[in-house]
């Protein structure tokens, strides 16, 4: 059976590739259009570690088709940086030491801006259920919960 | 945030402070390339068949019609990997036997767990090669299976090796059985002691394996060309480790084996070993093709990892002034499908935090039909702590003395004796329990339903093998290549420490982790070493810049080397030539580099010694929920001596993270197996590994007892803090419920029956 | 390599007839959070994927008559952040909150959790409890039935291979009416219950209860509407001795079996004790609203 043609807009350029049915959409970023920030933790929708947006809802792609996205809007962590410049986010990660090993920290990035995006001004325990479904096994979360915050307070000041 | 206990010390300007890793920005634009993260033309997708069955005899395996699809460039199976002797060798502790390692990697006789691999293809696209695993044919003869450590030690037990004779008996027992080792520490006299003690205090306990549940799947990219050379790129905790593995099983010679530390995501132990390397080299051979594997999550939980499950009786004698006079553990550690569990570590670890004259530990190592045993942080030690701090806590409440009181009364000092013939030569024990005794929240009221628990814990920390390179750069900026993976910041603690010794800015210092070919061996990260002993090869290679930079000034001064001494960044005129010239700078001496006799760049390599043992100390605070036996941590304190914080962050980081480990560990971690001894829940849905909103902060408190063999006092703090936490919830829950738990994970469904059947008596 | 087909039709006719038309198994695609799972470990291969997600009318939230409507692939997140809908339903929200990570709720369906069939389904007893009506459509067009007639056991429905769920009508509650789901999870969240409570009571001005619907999860073969539990409240003040009736009928109900997720007799034990939380819930719920 041929392979489906996509078209989609992808970090806000229009992007085109080629996926066979079962292929998702974390396989497509990863294996056909070789953006490897996203990362598979699980493929089954239990890590978060596949953490995007399409059309502006936070998903796991492992969990996503590749042919469903056709038309859709799709941003992923190498669009998170807004040309040379970090995300807040991102700045705060790595100043409060909120990454060991850092294989979780592309997927709470994006479900961490999902949260702010919804929340400016989330609790503590707001971070911790919003973030449940990204596991992170070096942390122990403090100091993911607490960049979270502190990027939140220095978004809400700007 | 972590209090921080200081002890006077010299002052530094860089370590101690918390800079951005230099490693960070790729990681949070997810640029950073893990090991599934690389490719290269022409690449193939590898898989590898598994076996269905918990035990089975491998009659044939038919892999023609596999072959025959096309896109398969390559199959192969334990025929294309050669035999290996059997022998063990290395350090008793972590023994290695290649017969059993090429076994494990490809199945030969027999497959001996339920995700055992035992063959594998490459082909053009991931769904091709899913397809031809399904045209492999095999032929089992299904056998039957044990899983439980207590079952395996029957005498009637199926035998996974039918001619496994254990060692350390004598004489040798003539039966063969699935106890592949035991072994016995002894100090004083156990009988003595017991017989003078006013209480004896017994108890048995069950823990369930639990995987090391690293975020990042084993990954690697391989590529074989016929000139017999090859290159891998993977995520393992040492690359070095990976090349003397891969090129044995593979059969070819080290110098040809070229292995790339890639980003790693996650490993806790669990990637000391290799996996996937062998086979896809292999298949790279084979086929004439670059190739990548990626083990899925159902065969991480399957097919690597984790740490032993074991059973475990420990008796306590006590006076009743709080002494310990007398301590026996026997501890049964399962080792999966192959010999060697850490039990060893356990009977080492299970009473160093103590001063006790009379102690004998036993350890058995046992085979049974699961995945083989892999380090987990700690290896051996938060096992066989859990029976010994859970007992130490019900010797403590027969005797009515308070948990720290009673540690402190029989805490190890510099001079105390070991079981295993060592004098404890750090201090640092009496120290962290002071700290944490001191933590306000000790003394703090509990409401109804909740319970508070204290335990300790013990770990060696490792030192061993390290290489490093300091290369100057022509304006002053410097470049270190060591051969250490960083799992979680460890770049940053070697480039605080370079800069430091060089007395130049942190961001001035740009570490990197080098291939095979690029810097001398270097031993795994794991044991709590890299910031010691990698940290030490450094700072040796520094001095030895400092000192080529001195020959250079001396040089540009022409005066003599010994007239000139380092201070601060700075080469300074001295003695006889005291205030003669301007001091140089690194950097003004690195801009003549040219002039002043060409590159500077210095090696170090060592076998670092005088490591300082790892010590924790906890208490926690939980609510048990009466009607459901959900419990639920409501304060988690953890105290542990680090020696120094290189860097804060990362330090406290690693006790968040043992920390939260120990939770899942003791409240719901478990591998669950079927009748047909088929794991039921590996995935991350049904393996409940803590999640964040399931903790609170953790309160880290850093206790800085520096090791006065280290240049900065570096003891290592990546293990100490996961022994304690079991112990100390189940210490908790008893404060809460007057019940003692004595299997781990302490589960609701457990948590309920024991609640129940206490209400019923 | 099985060649898998994937559509994406615009209206209920062309989707129902592509079903149909099916020769091999052919499966609705809804958010995927189960599909794409039981596809990934082999568990089924379809041939066919119907994905509804572009028939606008699976994917709308209506008022109806002081209740609502909601497209079967309606995706969780869009309910939850839907106010009027949270307010008017807050025990189906208790439910649909707690499936999966927001991740998965950003894609997963209450049609595809009722259609999936697990005992477990986190939105199936909250539903049952408030009396909701499930349209569906076939081949001989459209048909109504209660959620409790869905499920007939783990995996199972009653729908015919050309069905599909298109839209839930949750009703409107009668004045000092209120709804809750409780589950019980080892974790906080990334759980699948290991049992389960949903309670829907209504009040008369006197604070009696009138009418109770109380529905139980992962304790039998299919979510459970169990009519003793609810009469153990009605004509009482759900007072202790009223809770208390309603956990011993809830145990009673219950036929569980031991498994990865829980033990026979902690889930019969349980299920009473959730029952009693939610009902208690439920009550403090109603007594709020008028
Ligand atoms: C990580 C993770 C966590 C989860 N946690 C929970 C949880 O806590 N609680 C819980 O209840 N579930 C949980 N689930 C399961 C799943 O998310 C839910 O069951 C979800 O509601 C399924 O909806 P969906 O739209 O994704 O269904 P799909 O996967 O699209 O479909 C599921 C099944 O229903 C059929 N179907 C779907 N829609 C229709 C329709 N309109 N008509 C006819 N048939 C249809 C499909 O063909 C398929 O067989 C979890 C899943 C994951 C991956
Ligand atoms: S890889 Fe998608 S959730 Fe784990
Ligand atoms: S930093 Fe390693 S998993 Fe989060």
């Amino acid at each position: 059976m041929a392979k489906h043609h996509v078209t989609a807009t992808l970090n806000g350029s229009p992007v085109e590739f080629l996926c066979e049915t079962q292929q998702t959409l974390l396989e497509v970023l990863r294996d056909e259009l070789n953006l490897t920030g996203t990362k598979e933790g699980c493929a089954t929708g239990d890590c978060g570690a596949c953490s995007v947006t399409v059309g502006g809802r936070l998903v796991c792609s492992c969990l996503v088709l590749g042919a469903e996205v056709e038309g859709k809007r799709i941003e992923t962590i190498e669009g998170m940086a807004s040309g040379t410049e970090l995300h807040p986010l991102q700045q705060k990660f790595l100043e409060h030491a909120a990454l060991q090993c850092g294989i979780c920290t592309p997927g709470m990035l994006i479900a961490a801006r999902s949260l702010l995006e919804r929340k400016p001004d989330p609790t503590e325990e707001e971070v911790r259920y919003w973030l449940a479904g990204n596991l992170c096994r070096c942390t122990g979360y403090n100091k993911i919960v607490d960049a979270v915050l502190a990027a939140a307070g220095e978004m809400r000041r700007a | 945030m972590a209090d921080t206990v200081l002890y006077p010390e010299r002052e530094l300007k860089v370590v101690g402070t918390q800079p951005v890793r230099p490693d960070g920005v790729p990681k949070v634009t997810g640029l950073a390339q893990y090991g599934a993260d690389f490719t290269l033309p022409g690449m193939l997708w590898g898989r590898i068949l598994r076996s269905p069955h918990a035990h089975a005899r491998i009659r044939a395996i038919n892999t023609k019609k596999a072959e025959a699809l096309p896109g398969v460039k390559a199959v192969i199976t334990a025929a294309d990997l050669p035999e290996q002797k059997f022998d063990y060798v290395g350090p008793e502790r972590v023994a290695i036997n290649f017969w059993h390692m090429t076994r494990n990697i490809l199945a030969r006789e027999k497959v001996l767990y339920e995700g055992h691999a035992l063959a594998a293809v490459a082909a053009t696209s991931k769904s091709i090669a899913e397809e031809a695993l399904k045209l492999i044919e095999v032929d089992y003869e299904v056998l039957p299976h044990v899983i439980d450590v207590d079952e395996a030690m029957q005498p009637d037990a199926p035998l996974l090796f039918e001619d496994m004779i254990t060692r350390g008996v004598q004489p040798p027992p003539t039966k063969p059985s699935n106890v592949s080792k035991r072994i016995e520490f002894k100090l004083g006299d156990v009988d003595k002691g017991f017989a003078a003690a006013d209480e004896i205090v017994e108890a048995s306990y069950k823990t369930k394996p639990v995987h090391q549940g690293y975020i990042e799947p084993h990954a690697c990219l391989a590529r074989f060309d016929t000139d017999g050379q090859a290159e891998v790129w993977s995520s393992s905790q040492g690359h070095f480790v990976v090349r003397t593995f891969t090129s044995r099983l593979v059969g070819m010679k080290v110098g040809d084996l070229r292995c790339h530390a890639a980003e790693i995501g996650g490993a806790f132990g669990g990637k000391t070993v290799v996996y996937v390397e062998p086979i896809a080299v292999v298949l790279s051979k084979k086929s004439g093709h670059p190739v990548k594997i990626m083990m899925s999550r159902e065969e991480v939980f399957k097919a690597s990892g984790p740490t032993s499950g074991a059973s475990m009786t420990i008796k306590l004698g006590v006076m009743r002034d709080g002494r310990i006079v007398a301590a026996e553990g026997i501890f049964k550690y399962q080792a999966g499908a192959f010999p060697t569990s850490p039990v060893m570590n356990g009977c080492m670890c299970s009473f160093a935090p103590y001063d006790i004259a009379n102690v004998r530990t036993i350890g058995y190592d046992v085979v049974c039909n699961r995945p083989k045993t892999v380090a987990y942080r700690a290896p051996g030690s938060p096992i066989s702590a859990f029976a010994a701090e859970s007992t130490m806590d019900l010797a403590a409440r027969r005797i009515g003395m308070d948990p720290i009181e009673f540690r402190l009364k029989n805490i190890a000092r510099p001079g105390s004796q070991t079981v295993w013939g060592a004098k404890l030569a750090h201090a640092g024990f009496a120290e962290t329990l002071h700290a944490l005794q001191k933590h306000p929240g000790y003394k703090a009221p509990l409401g109804k339903n909740q319970g508070r628990g204290v335990a300790a814990g013990y770990w060696f920390n490792g030192g061993g093998e390290s290489s490093a390179t300091v290369h100057v750069n022509e304006d002053g900026t410097v470049v270190v290549a060591e051969g250490s993976p960083d799992i979680g910041g460890s770049r940053a603690s070697i480039a605080l420490m370079a800069a430091e010794t060089l007395g130049i800015p942190y961001e001035n210092v740009r570490p990197i982790v080098a291939d095979t070919n690029s810097v001398g061996y270097t031993q795994a990260t794991g044991g709590s070493r890299v910031t010691y002993a990698t940290g030490m090869t450094v700072i040796n290679a520094c001095n030895k810049v400092i000192d080529e930079m001195c020959v250079r000034a001396a040089k540009l001064w022409k005066v003599e080397r010994a007239d000139v001494i380092w201070e601060d960044g700075h080469a300074r005129p001295a003695g006889k030539r005291a205030g003669e010239f301007e001091p140089l700078s690194f950097k003004a001496i690195a801009a003549k580099r040219t002039a002043t006799g060409g590159p500077i760049t210095a090696s170090a390599a060592m076998n670092a010694e005088g490591q300082a043992p790892g010590f924790s100390a906890q208490f926690c605070d939980v609510e048990v929920d009466p009607d459901t036996g959900y419990v639920k941590i409501l304060r988690y304190v953890a105290a542990q001596d680090v020696g120094r914080a290189i860097h804060p962050g990362y330090c406290e980081g690693q006790i968040h993270g043992g920390v939260v480990q120990g939770i899942g560990w003791a409240l719901n971690e478990e591998y669950i197996y079927d009748r047909n001894g088929r794991m039921e829940n590996p995935g991350f849905l049904d393996y409940r590994i803590p999640v964040a909103s399931d903790v609170p902060m953790i309160e880290a408190i850093m206790v800085e007892v520096p090791n006065p063999n280290h240049p900065y006092g570096v003891k290592g703090v990546a293990e100490a803090n996961i022994v304690p936490p079991t112990a100390t919830i189940a210490n908790a829950v008893h404060s809460a419920t007057g019940l003692r738990l004595t299997d781990l994970p302490m589960s609701p469904p457990k948590v309920l029956a024991a609640l129940d059947s206490a209400r019923k008596r | 390599m099985s060649a898998m087909r994937y559509e994406r039709p615009g209206t209920l006719e062309a989707a129902v007839a592509l079903l149909s038309g099916a020769t091999g198994a052919a499966r609705v695609l809804a958010g995927g959070t189960d599909l794409l799972v039981q596809m990934r470990t082999g568990r089924i291969e379809p041939q066919l994927l119907v994905d509804c997600k572009d028939i606008p009318e699976m994917t709308a939230i209506v008022a109806d008559d002081g209740g609502f409507r909601f497209g079967a692939a309606t995706p969780c997140m869009a309910l939850v952040e839907h106010e009027a809908f949270t307010k008017a339903c807050p025990g189906v929200i208790d439910g649909v909150k707690l499936i999966g990570s927001i991740q998965v709720k950003g894609r997963a369906s209450v049609g595809g959790n009722v259609c999936n069939a697990s005992p477990a389904a986190d939105s199936v007893p909250a539903l049952i409890a408030a009396g909701a009506v499930a349209t569906i459509i076939g081949p001989g067009g459209r048909r109504e039935t209660r959620v409790e007639n869905i499920a007939t056991g783990p995996g199972k429905t009653s729908l015919a291979r050309d069905e599909i769920l298109v839209s839930l009508l949750v009703p409107r509650k009668p004045p000092h009416s209120a709804d809750a789901y409780l589950r019980f999870t080892p974790r906080t969240e990334m759980d699948i219950a290991v049992v389960s409570a949903g309670v829907n009571l209504t009040l008369d001005r006197d604070g009696v209860c009138r009418k109770a619907r109380v529905s139980l999860g992962a304790v039998a073969e299919r979510a459970l509407l169990v009519s003793e539990a609810g009469a153990a409240l009605i004509g009482t003040t759900v007072d202790e001795a009223a809770l208390e009736k309603l956990a011993a009928a809830a145990a009673a109900a219950c036929k569980p079996i031991d498994d990865k997720r829980g033990t026979k007799a902690y889930r019969i034990k349980v299920a009473g004790v959730l029952a009693r939380r939610a009902a208690q819930i439920a009550l403090d719920r109603a007594r709020k609203v008028n």
